[in-house]
C-alpha cells in the first residue's frame, strides 16, 4: 500500500468534493455553501459566459431516491417561472454519477441579515414583496414546505427570491398550462432552440469503459424524462414522502408538518411559516425606539396566520398580505377587532392633518367667540 | 463489512474480519505508539494481540453502530485494552498457538517518522483513518485500472495527484511522458479521479459500521459539513 503524505491527502480530499464537471460547459470556482441534499458551487459557464450556481447532489448521497428529489426541485424551478423565485437554466446528472442542476447565481443577503437594517414599515413591505412568489407557487400547486429567512434571499436592489424549494411538495394539476406543456417551453427556453432539434446540456454516469466525457442525452429524450417525473403521481411528494416523514425547519413548520401529516400540508402550512416570518420581522434590534411592532393588529396578524388549527389561518397567502397592507395604510385588520378607543386612535393616525385642521378651526372658532363676546 | 464481521458464516467473517484489519492495523498501531508512548516492539505484540483478540474473541460482537462510530469504538477498544494489560503487569504474551497476523511494522514505523504529528493522539488516529482510507481506494483503483487495461490512466493519476507539490509535471509534460495527446491528460485525469471518487466511498462503507455512519464520514471526509 503507498504511502500518502499530508499535502497528498489534503489534495485528494480537496479532488473528493469538487463535483467532476469533465465533459460539460461549466468550470467550479468555488464552495458556496452546502445543505442537506448536497453542496452549492459558483461555477462559470463558459458558453454564455457567465457566473452560475450549481446545486449538486453530495457524493455520499447517491440514493436513487435523493437524486429524484433533487431533480424534483429543479423541475420544481423550472415549472415557476417568477422573478422571485430563482430560475433554473440546465439539469442532469454529472460524469460522477451526481445529479446536478445550475440555477442563476443569487447574489445578496438573507432575510433576516438584510431586515436588521430597516425599519418597522420597510420590514412589512418586505414581507409583502415575499408574499407575490410564494402565491405564484401557490397558484401552481406548490407548497414550499421550509419557509424560513434563511431561505428569502434580497439582492442589492431589493429585490426578493425564495430559495431552495428541495422540500417543495406538488399538489394536484392546476388550472394552468398541463406541467408538461410547462416543462417542454422551460426546455426550449433554456437552450433557445427546440427540445426536439437540439441536445441540452444533460449527461448520464460514465462507467469505466467509456472514460473520456460525459454522454450528451438529445433535448427530447431530457424532455420525455422530465415529463415521466411530473406526470401526475410519478412525483408528487405525497408519493415521495411517506406519511410520518417529518420535513421542515423547526420553528417555521407547521403543526400538521411536526406531526408528519404529510396528507394534510397544502398552502396553510407556508402560511404558518409566513407568520412566524413576519413574527421574526416583528422583532427590534435591541435598543431600537419603536414599539409599534408589539401593536396587537400585527400579533393577531401573526397569531392567526400561525393558528395551530389549519382552518382558522389565512385561506390564502394573498390574504395575510392584504391583511398586513391594510396596517400599513392604517385600515382595520380582518385578523383583529379593534375597539371604540383603537378604532379613534386609528383613525386619528391616520387622518393626523384633517385632524389638526379640525382642531386649529376649533380653537380659532373658540377665541373667536371668546373675543366676540367682550 | 461490520455486519458480516457480525455474522454466523465463517467464511464470510473471516473475510470481512481481514477487510478490516487492513483498514486498521496502521492507525491501530501508529497510535499506540503515539497515545501511550511504548515502544516498537511493544506496539507491535499489542497491535497483533489487538486484532487477533479482535478476530478469535468476538470483540466485535458487543459493537452496536446506533451507538457510535466504528473507529471510534475500536479505540475505546484499543484503550481498555491496554489499560488492562498495563494493571496486569505482565503482558501475557500470546503463546504459538495464537493467531498471527502478518503485518509490516518497518514500513508503518517509516510512516510514523513522516508524517507530521502535531495535535493529540486521538486527532492523529483520525488523521491516520483518512491517509488509510485514501491510501486502500488508491490500491483500490489501481486494481481496477489494472484489471480493466487502463494502466495509463492510474499512471497519469499518480503522477499528477499522488506525487510532491514540488515534482508536480505540467499536463504538456505528462502528455510528452506517457506519449498521449494534452487533452487525453485532462480526460484521464478526469476519470481517474471520478473512479477514485467512488473507490473512496466504495472502501468508506467497508469501513464503517453503518449506512448513518457512513452518511456522516462522508460529509465530514468531504470536508462539506462544519463550513
Amino acid at each position: 500500500m503507498k504511502f500518502l503524505p499530508d499535502q497528498v491527502v489534503a489534495r485528494l480530499q480537496t479532488e473528493m468534493q469538487t463535483p467532476d464537471l469533465s465533459g460539460t460547459r461549466y468550470r467550479a470556482l468555488e464552495l458556496l455553501g452546502h445543505g442537506g441534499m448536497g453542496t452549492v458551487w459558483l461555477a462559470h459557464d463558459s458558453i454564455l459566459q457567465r457566473p452560475v450556481a450549481l446545486k449538486v447532489l453530495a457524493a455520499e448521497n447517491s440514493s436513487a431516491d435523493l437524486a429524484a428529489r433533487l431533480m424534483q426541485e429543479a423541475v420544481v424551478l423550472a415549472r415557476l417561472e417568477h422573478p422571485g423565485i430563482v430560475p433554473v437554466h440546465d439539469a442532469g446528472t454529472l460524469a460522477d454519477g451526481r445529479t446536478f442542476y445550475c440555477m442563476k447565481l443569487v447574489e445578496g443577503q438573507t432575510l433576516d441579515r438584510y431586515a436588521r437594517k430597516l425599519r418597522l414599515r420597510e420590514r412589512l413591505r418586505l414581507f409583502q414583496r415575499i408574499a407575490e412568489p410564494l402565491a405564484f407557487a401557490h397558484s401552481r400547486g406548490i407548497i414550499h414546505r421550509d419557509l424560513k429567512p434563511a431561505n428569502v434571499m434580497v439582492g442589492p436592489f431589493g429585490e426578493v427570491l425564495i430559495m431552495d424549494w428541495g422540500l417543495a411538495k406538488v399538489m394536484a394539476a392546476t388550472s394552468a398550462s398541463s406541467p408538461t406543456e410547462q416543462v417542454s417551453q422551460h426546455v426550449t427556453g433554456a437552450t433557445g432552440l427546440s427540445p426536439t432539434a437540439t441536445q441540452v446540456s444533460v449527461h448520464v454516469t460514465d462507467d469505466i469503459e467509456h472514460p473520456s466525457t460525459a454522454t450528451q442525452v438529445s433535448g427530447h429524450e431530457f424532455t420525455r424524462a422530465v415529463q415521466d417525473r411530473l406526470r401526475p403521481g410519478t412525483l408528487a411528494p405525497e408519493n415521495a414522502t411517506a406519511h410520518g416523514t417529518v420535513l421542515g425547519t423547526p420553528g417555521y413548520m407547521a403543526p400538521e408538518q411536526q406531526r408528519g401529516e404529510v396528507n394534510l400540508i397544502d398552502q396553510r402550512s407556508d402560511i404558518f411559516a409566513m407568520g412566524s416570518i413576519l413574527q421574526s420581522l416583528l422583532q427590534e434590534p435591541p435598543g431600537s425606539p419603536e414599539s409599534e411592532s408589539y401593536s396587537r393588529p400585527l400579533r393577531a396578524i401573526c397569531a392567526k396566520a400561525m393558528s395551530a388549527e389549519m382552518s382558522a389561518r389565512y385561506s390564502s397567502v394573498q390574504e395575510l398580505a392584504a391583511d398586513v397592507g391594510r396596517y400599513l395604510d392604517g385600515l382595520p385588520v380582518t385578523a383583529y377587532r379593534e375597539n371604540i378607543f383603537e378604532r379613534t386612535a386609528r383613525l386619528v393616525s391616520r387622518n393626523r392633518v384633517a385632524v389638526v385642521l379640525v382642531l386649529a378651526y376649533l380653537f380659532m372658532r373658540l377665541l373667536f367667540i371668546l373675543f366676540s363676546r367682550r | 463489512m461490520v455486519a458480516a464481521a457480525q455474522g454466523r458464516d465463517p467464511e464470510e467473517r473471516s473475510r470481512a474480519m481481514d477487510a478490516i484489519t487492513n483498514s486498521y492495523w496502521r492507525p491501530v498501531y501508529k497510535y499506540v505508539r503515539l497515545r501511550w508512548r511504548v515502544e516498537r516492539e511493544d506496539a507491535e505484540d499489542f497491535t497483533q494481540d489487538f486484532f487477533s483478540r479482535l478476530l478469535e474473541k468476538d470483540f466485535l460482537a458487543s459493537y452496536d453502530p446506533a451507538k457510535g462510530k466504528l473507529r471510534t469504538f475500536l479505540r475505546t477498544c484499543i484503550d481498555r485494552l491496554f489499560m488492562n494489560q498495563l494493571r496486569d503487569a505482565h503482558r501475557q504474551k500470546r503463546g504459538d498457538a495464537a493467531v498471527h497476523i502478518s503485518l509490516d511494522f518497518e514500513e508503518a514505523e517509516h510512516e510514523l517518522a513522516a508524517s507530521a504529528q502535531n495535535g493529540s493522539a486521538e486527532d492523529y488516529f483520525e488523521k491516520e483513518w483518512v491517509r488509510t482510507l485514501f491510501a486502500l481506494a488508491v490500491e483500490r483503483l489501481r486494481m481496477q485500472c489494472l484489471s480493466a487495461g487502463k494502466t495509463t490512466q492510474f499512471a497519469v493519476f499518480e503522477r499528477y495527484d499522488l506525487g510532491d507539490e514540488d515534482s508536480r509535471p505540467s499536463y504538456a509534460a505528462l502528455a510528452e511522458e506517457f506519449r498521449i495527446a494534452a487533452t487525453d491528460v485532462t480526460n484521464y485525469l478526469a476519470f481517474a479521479r471520478r473512479e477514485f471518487r467512488r473507490s473512496v466511498l466504495a472502501q468508506l462503507r467497508d469501513m464503517t459500521g453503518s449506512d448513518e455512519e457512513f452518511q456522516r464520514e462522508a460529509r465530514s471526509l468531504l470536508g462539506v459539513e462544519g463550513k
